[in-house]
C-alpha cells in the first residue's frame, strides 16, 4: 500500500491496531484509513471485528497495541464517547436516544443552551428545525422519540451528529432495521453529509447497498484486514468471496419438489385480526412457503394470530383438517405449530441466561420428571442441539447475550425444534447474521422440509425467499395480493405484488 | 455415552471448584461468618446454645417472608405489602380465634381454625396483589404500595387504634408453636427450615421456578416461549401471601397481640434479605440459600449490637442499611477478569 506519502489526506487512520479481550484476541494488526469526504464501507462476517474496529476508531475501546491518527497526528482518543468533541461520532447499532424526551431535547442532551440557568428552548428548537430542514426531514423538534419510526430515530441520530459538527461519522449497521424505502431516504442524507465534507464509515451485511453508496470498501475476516478497494473495482460476488474466503458457489441448497398430492397440514380461511385483512392460504406437508412483502405489510401479524399471540377477530384455521384456534402459544406448541420470532433479542432469547435454559424453555414441560426438571435430559438435549445446529460457543456456560448473532440464531432455531413441531414459522431467518451462517441456516431449513416438516419463511430479503421457497405469498397492506409458483418466483413479480401494483383474486 | 458421562462429571467438578471461589455467590456466607467472628470476639456468649437458638428463631419471621419475596423478585415483581399484610392477618386471626372460643373452647380446634383462616387470608391477599398487577396491568410497586396502606389502616381500625389481644386461655394452647421445641430446635426454626427447603426445590428444580426466572429475565421472551406469564406471576404473589401467613402463625403466639405497629418495616427487611443474598432486584436471577443467609445476617447484626456497648442498639437500622448498600455494591463490582461490560 502506498499509504505513507498521502497521510495528510486521511482524516482518521488506524495503524496496525490489535485488540484482545482478556485472553481472546479479536483484532490482529489491522490498518485502516479514512479520507476526507468519503463513504467507506466496512464489511465482513459476524465476528470479523468490524464493530470492534469502529469502537476503537471512536475511542469507545482502547487498542491493545497500534496507533490511531487524527489529521495525521498520533492521538489517544478519550473514552466514553468524549471524542465527539474532536468531531468523531459513533452511532450505535442500538440507537442511543431517550425515548420519553423530544427530538430537540435529545439533540441538545448534555450541552443545552442556557442563560442564567434557564433553558433557551426557542433557540434550540429553531436550530433543530434548521437541521431538519437541511436534511428534508418530515418531523418536528417537539415530537417524542417513542412516537417515531426506527428510520426517523436514525435520522435524529444523524441530526445529533451534525449538530455536534461531526467530521467523522461512524455507523454500525445503520440499515439493518430499515425498509427499502427508508434506506433510500437514509442514503440521501448520507450523500448530503458527504457533500458537506463529512467522512463516513459504515458497516453493512447488505452488499448491494455497499455497492450503491460506498466510495471505498474495506473487507475484514476473522479479525484481520483482508483488502481495501475502490467500490467500482469490486463486484458483489467478489465482495462476498473476500468476506467468506471461499467460493460461495451455492448459497442456497437445491430445492426438493413437493409431492403434488402431499396432504395439506395448515389451511387458513378468511382470517381477520388487527392489521390483517381476509387472509387465506394453504400449506402442504414438506413445503417451504415464503411470505414476502414490505415491512409492516402484516406478515408477522398473520402468524402471530395463528399461533395464539394475537387475537383472531374472525376466520378459520385448520390444522390437519381440524379447526384450530389457539389462544396461547402453549396450545399451538402442543399442536405442533411453532413460531420463531424475528426479534431474537426482544422476544427470542433470555440474553442474561446461559444456553441450556434458553434451549429448553419452549419445550420445558417435556423435561419434567417426578415434578422436577430433569437436568440430565436437558444436558443431553443441549449437546444434541449444539451438534445438530453447529452452535459454536467458547464454553457451554457462556451468557447468550455475549454470543454472536449467528450463534444466537442457531440457538433459537434449536430451541424451537426442541418442541418437535410439525409446522415451523421462521420470521426473518437470517436477520443480522453473516453469509456463512446464512448458508447453514438455509441448509437447515431445506433439511427440515425434506424430513416432512412444513416451513413458512417470512423474509424481507428477496433473494432468500426466491432461493429457498417452493411457493411465495406476497402481502401488501394486510392482504395477500398474490401467491407465486415455480418460475413466477422472481424479483420483479414479487415487487409488483408487494407494492400493491397487482393483485389476484385467490381462494387459497 | 460413557464419554459423555465422564465429561459431564468432569465439567461438574470444575464447575464446583470455580463456584467455590466465586465471591458473588459466596459473599453472603463469608459476610455471615465474619459477623459471627466479630460477635464471638466481642462476647463469647454470642456462640452459646441459647443465643444461637434465639438468633435462629428471630430470623424465622423475616426469613420465611423473604423466601416468598425471592419468588416475587425473581419474576421481576416486588411486594411492599408484606409487613402490613402480616399485621392485618395477625389481627384478624386473633379476632377470629377469640370469637371461635365461645363455640369451640380453648382447645386445639380454635387454634387450627385461626391458622386455617390465616392461610386463606394470606393466599387471598397474595392473589389480590397478583390479579391487580397482571390482569389490572398496574405496576407491582403501585399495587403493593396501595395494599400496604390499606392493610395497615385496617389493622388500626380493627384494633380501634389500640391493641388486639389473644384470649389468655388460648395462649396456653397456642404458645408452644412459638415457645415449644422439637429435637432441641424451636418450632419456628423447623418451619423456617421446611419453608426454605421447599422454596429451594421449587425455585431450582421445578418448571415453576424456571418460568419465574425466565419471566424476570424477559417477559416477552417468556410469552413467546409458551409460558402463561400472568398465571406464573400471580402464583408468585400467592406464594408470598402464603409465606406471610406462615410467618404470622408462628409470630402471633409470641406476644399474643396485634397492633398498628405489628410488622412495621418487615417488607424492607424481607427485601433487604433477598437482595443481600444475591437475588437481582430487577428479576431474572434468584437464590433461596442467599435469601436465608441474608435474613440471618440482618438478625445477627441486631443481635451483636445487643451484646456490645460499642454502638448504640438504636443504630441497628443504620448498620443494617450500611450492610445492604455494601452488599449490593460488592455484587455490582465485577470481580471476574476478562469481562468488558
Amino acid at each position: 500500500m502506498s499509504v505513507a506519502e498521502k497521510t495528510d489526506a486521511y482524516i482518521l487512520a488506524a495503524e496496525r491496531v490489535s485488540k484482545s479481550f482478556g485472553e481472546v484476541a479479536v483484532l490482529f494488526s489491522v490498518s485502516f484509513e479514512l479520507r476526507k469526504g468519503e463513504v467507506h464501507a466496512l464489511i465482513g462476517e459476524n465476528g470479523a471485528g468490524k464493530s470492534t474496529l469502529m469502537k476503537i476508531l471512536s475511542g469507545l475501546h482502547t487498542a491493545t497495541s497500534g496507533t490511531i491518527k487524527l489529521d495525521g497526528e498520533e492521538i489517544v482518543l478519550p473514552p466514553y464517547g468524549q471524542s465527539e468533541s474532536l468531531g468523531i461520532v459513533l452511532i450505535h447499532q442500538e440507537l442511543n436516544l431517550a425515548e420519553q424526551m423530544t427530538v430537540e431535547e435529545n439533540i441538545f442532551l448534555g450541552r443545552e443552551d442556557t442563560s442564567k440557568g434557564f433553558l433557551n428552548r426557542k433557540t434550540m428548537i429553531a436550530k433543530v428545525q434548521e437541521y431538519l430542514d437541511i436534511l428534508g426531514l418530515d418531523i418536528s423538534p417537539n415530537d417524542r422519540i417513542r412516537d417515531l419510526s426506527i428510520a426517523q430515530k436514525q435520522m435524529v441520530e444523524i441530526v445529533k451528529a451534525m449538530s455536534r459538527d461531526a467530521r467523522v461519522l461512524i455507523m454500525d449497521e445503520p440499515t439493518a432495521v430499515l425498509t427499502e424505502a427508508e434506506t433510500e431516504l437514509f442514503f440521501k442524507q448520507v450523500e448530503r453529509l458527504k457533500q458537506s465534507g463529512v467522512a463516513i464509515i459504515f458497516s453493512s451485511h447488505k452488499l448491494s447497498e455497499v455497492k450503491k453508496i460506498a466510495d471505498r470498501v474495506t473487507i475484514m475476516r476473522d479479525g484481520q484486514w483482508i483488502a481495501t478497494k475502490k467500490t467500482e473495482d469490486l463486484t458483489l460476488d467478489a465482495m462476498a468471496q473476500l468476506m467468506v474466503g471461499r467460493e460461495l458457489s451455492k448459497l442456497y441448497p437445491p430445492k426438493n419438489e413437493v409431492d403434488v398430492d402431499a396432504e395439506i397440514v395448515l389451511e387458513v380461511k378468511n382470517l381477520n385480526a388487527d392489521s390483517i385483512d381476509n387472509i387465506s392460504f394453504k400449506l402442504k406437508k414438506g413445503e417451504i412457503l415464503g411470505f414476502s412483502g414490505l415491512v409492516g405489510s402484516g406478515r408477522t401479524a398473520v402468524f402471530e394470530a395463528i399461533c395464539g399471540l394475537l387475537r383472531i377477530e374472525s376466520g378459520e384455521v385448520y390444522l390437519n383438517g381440524k379447526p384450530s384456534q389457539f389462544t396461547s402459544v402453549a396450545q399451538a406448541r402442543d399442536a405442533g405449530l411453532v413460531y420463531l420470532t424475528k426479534d431474537r433479542k426482544e422476544n427470542g432469547l433470555l440474553l442474561t441466561q446461559k444456553m441450556q435454559p434458553n434451549l429448553t424453555l419452549l419445550a420445558l414441560p417435556k423435561f419434567v420428571k417426578n415434578m422436577t426438571i430433569d437436568k440430565r435430559a436437558e444436558k443431553i438435549a443441549m449437546a444434541r442441539g449444539v451438534r445438530r445446529f453447529d452452535i459454536r460457543a467458547r464454553d457451554p456456560n457462556v451468557i447468550v447475550g455475549d454470543m454472536s448473532g449467528g450463534n444466537q440464531q442457531k440457538l433459537l432455531l434449536a430451541k424451537i425444534m426442541e418442541s418437535n413441531p410439525k409446522i415451523v414459522i421462521i420470521d426473518e431467518p437470517t436477520r443480522g447474521i453473516d453469509v456463512g451462517t446464512k448458508q447453514q441456516i438455509y441448509n437447515f431449513i431445506a433439511a427440515l422440509a425434506a424430513d416432512g416438516m412444513s416451513v413458512v419463511v417470512i423474509s424481507s430479503e428477496m433473494p432468500e425467499i426466491i432461493g429457498i421457497c417452493h411457493r411465495v405469498a406476497v402481502m401488501y397492506r394486510g392482504k395477500i395480493t398474490g401467491v407465486l409458483n415455480g418460475t413466477e418466483i422472481n424479483e420483479s413479480e414479487i415487487v409488483r405484488y408487494a407494492a400493491g401494483l397487482r393483485e389476484i383474486q385467490q381462494n387459497g | 455415552m460413557v464419554e459423555d458421562n465422564v465429561n459431564v462429571a468432569e465439567s461438574r467438578a470444575v464447575h464446583k471448584w470455580l463456584r467455590k471461589f466465586d465471591l458473588k455467590t459466596m459473599g453472603p456466607a463469608i459476610a455471615l461468618i465474619i459477623l459471627c467472628i466479630i460477635g464471638y470476639s466481642l462476647n463469647t456468649a454470642f456462640l452459646s446454645d441459647g443465643n444461637i437458638t434465639n438468633l435462629l428463631t428471630r430470623s424465622a419471621f423475616i426469613g420465611i417472608i423473604a423466601v416468598g419475596a425471592t419468588f416475587v423478585i425473581t419474576a421481576g415483581g416486588i411486594d411492599l405489602s408484606v409487613g402490613s399484610m402480616a399485621a392485618v392477618i395477625s389481627g384478624l386471626m386473633i379476632m377470629i380465634m377469640n370469637n371461635a372460643l365461645e363455640t369451640f373452647g380453648t382447645g386445639i380446634t380454635t387454634v387450627l381454625i385461626g391458622c386455617g383462616c390465616s392461610i386463606i387470608l394470606g393466599v387471598g391477599a397474595g392473589w389480590v396483589n397478583g390479579f391487580l398487577t397482571t390482569k389490572g396491568k398496574i405496576e407491582a410497586f403501585i399495587v403493593t404500595l396501595g395494599t400496604m396502606g390499606i392493610y395497615r389502616s385496617l389493622v388500626t381500625y380493627f384494633a380501634d387504634g389500640g391493641t388486639l389481644s389473644l384470649d389468655f386461655d388460648l395462649r396456653d394452647t397456642y404458645g408452644p408453636i412459638y415457645y415449644g421445641s422439637f429435637l432441641g430446635l424451636p418450632i419456628p426454626v423447623w418451619v423456617f427450615i421446611a419453608v426454605s427447603i421447599l422454596g429451594w426445590i421449587l425455585l431450582n428444580r421445578t418448571l415453576f421456578g424456571r418460568y419465574c426466572t425466565a419471566i424476570g429475565s424477559n417477559e416477552s421472551v417468556a410469552k413467546y416461549s409458551a409460558i402463561n406469564v400472568d398465571r406464573i406471576k400471580t402464583y408468585t404473589y400467592i406464594i408470598q401471601g402464603l409465606c406471610v401467613a406462615m410467618a404470622t402463625i408462628i409470630y402471633v403466639p409470641r406476644l399474643g397481640s396485634a397492633s398498628a405497629s405489628t410488622g412495621v418495616l418487615w417488607e424492607l427487611e424481607a427485601i433487604a434479605a433477598v437482595i443481600i443474598g444475591g437475588t437481582v432486584l430487577k428479576g431474572g436471577y434468584g437464590r433461596i440459600v442467599g435469601t436465608i443467609l441474608g435474613a440471618l445476617i440482618l438478625t445477627t447484626i441486631g443481635n451483636i449490637l445487643n451484646f456490645t456497648d460499642l454502638i448504640s442498639n438504636y443504630l441497628n437500622g443504620t448498620m443494617q442499611g450500611l450492610i445492604i448498600i455494601v452488599a449490593v455494591w460488592l455484587q455490582r463490582a465485577d470481580w471476574k477478569k476478562g469481562s468488558n461490560k
